[in-house]
């Protein structure tokens, strides 16, 4: 158990984070494009059209797993703050940073994909019910994230900051999550559930939870590649740093 | 193979629009973060050698 834990806290250092993310990240994104195209292929080529909407429906295999992805992302942000509040690691602040912009970029990926299927489906772009308006304020709150820790010179004080507005946004995941149970919406439940499985068609599902997958690993991906940014960036006064760039 | 032609594929029974308007975004999302994120580790490593050079040259003069 002791030894367990020295051997944690010693990845959470800089130094020895940075070459670790290095070997990591071309494994995730190899394991991303591996599984797009496993997912692509199923979802375009093997799973059927859909007995209401047509071919239409095919927009599912981006938006449900970029939506995840964008709650998640946002989860991993809070895991990662209340790791820092709690243990005080360097690397905690710098995870969140890291995470940030995917995670941004995929809560608007799927409000775009949204728009494009609520358009032929629902006859509009855009409603003000319950779960869009909250995906929309996920998205406020990556930018609020982002704009507020760029706006901090001091690295610490901008970790401690944007660490508490990704707690307390931490609260708006679950309300989008439950909102179509909550409220009478336009947007329709969940076509995947852990206590009732699912109500598509099995190639269907597959397809789409692939796609989930090859996000998963394309925002791990990302992640690692953009710490060690902000790895360098943050400890360039010290002795490794000038080793590893000379 | 479901589709019939390929043209068929491309017309994704008249949902084309939508359909490839989402991937196409999604694919041009990634692109332009994974373009932005190389020119921010570029940055970073050419910023730390800009200090490391600036160190040693202030080490060097008497």
């Amino acid at each position: 158990m002791e030894n367990l834990r020295i051997r944690w806290f010693q990845w959470a250092a800089p130094q020895s984070f940075y070459p670790l993310a290095g070997r990591l990240w071309p494994w995730f994104a190899a394991l991303a494009a591996v599984l797009t195209l496993a997912g692509m292929y199923l979802g375009f080529f093997v799973a059927p059209t859909d007995f209401q909407q047509g071919e239409g429906y095919r927009i599912i295999f981006v938006h449900v797993p970029a939506s995840w992805m964008s709650m998640l992302i946002y989860l991993a942000m809070a895991f990662w703050a209340f790791l820092g509040f709690t243990f005080n690691t360097r690397i905690s602040g710098m995870m969140t940073q890291a995470l940030a912009p995917t995670g941004a970029m995929f809560t608007f990926l799927s409000l775009w994909t949204g728009a494009l299927w609520g358009k032929p489906m629902w006859g509009t772009w855009w409603v003000w019910d319950a779960r869009l308006t909250s995906e929309l304020i996920l998205f406020f709150l990556y930018m609020g994230y982002i704009a507020l820790t760029s706006a901090i010179d001091d690295p610490r004080r901008a970790d401690r900051a944007g660490g508490l507005l990704a707690l307390v946004g931490a609260v708006n995941v679950p309300i989008i999550y439950f909102s179509v149970k909550w409220w009478n919406t336009l947007h329709q439940g969940a076509s995947v559930s852990v206590t009732k499985g699912s109500s598509m068609a099995q190639t269907m599902l597959w397809a789409m939870l692939l796609m989930a997958l090859a996000f998963w690993a394309y925002s791990i991906a990302m992640a690692l590649y953009r710490v060690r940014g902000i790895i360098l960036q943050r400890e360039r006064h010290a002795r490794w740093v000038q080793e590893v760039v000379a | 193979m479901i589709w019939e032609s390929w043209e068929a594929f491309w017309a994704m029974g008249g949902y084309g629009l939508y359909v490839w308007g989402s991937y196409a975004v999604v694919l041009g999302c990634m692109v332009v973060e994974v373009v932005l994120a190389r020119a921010g580790q570029r940055a970073s490593v050419r910023a730390a050698r800009d200090l490391l050079e600036q160190e040693t040259a202030h080490d060097a003069t008497p």
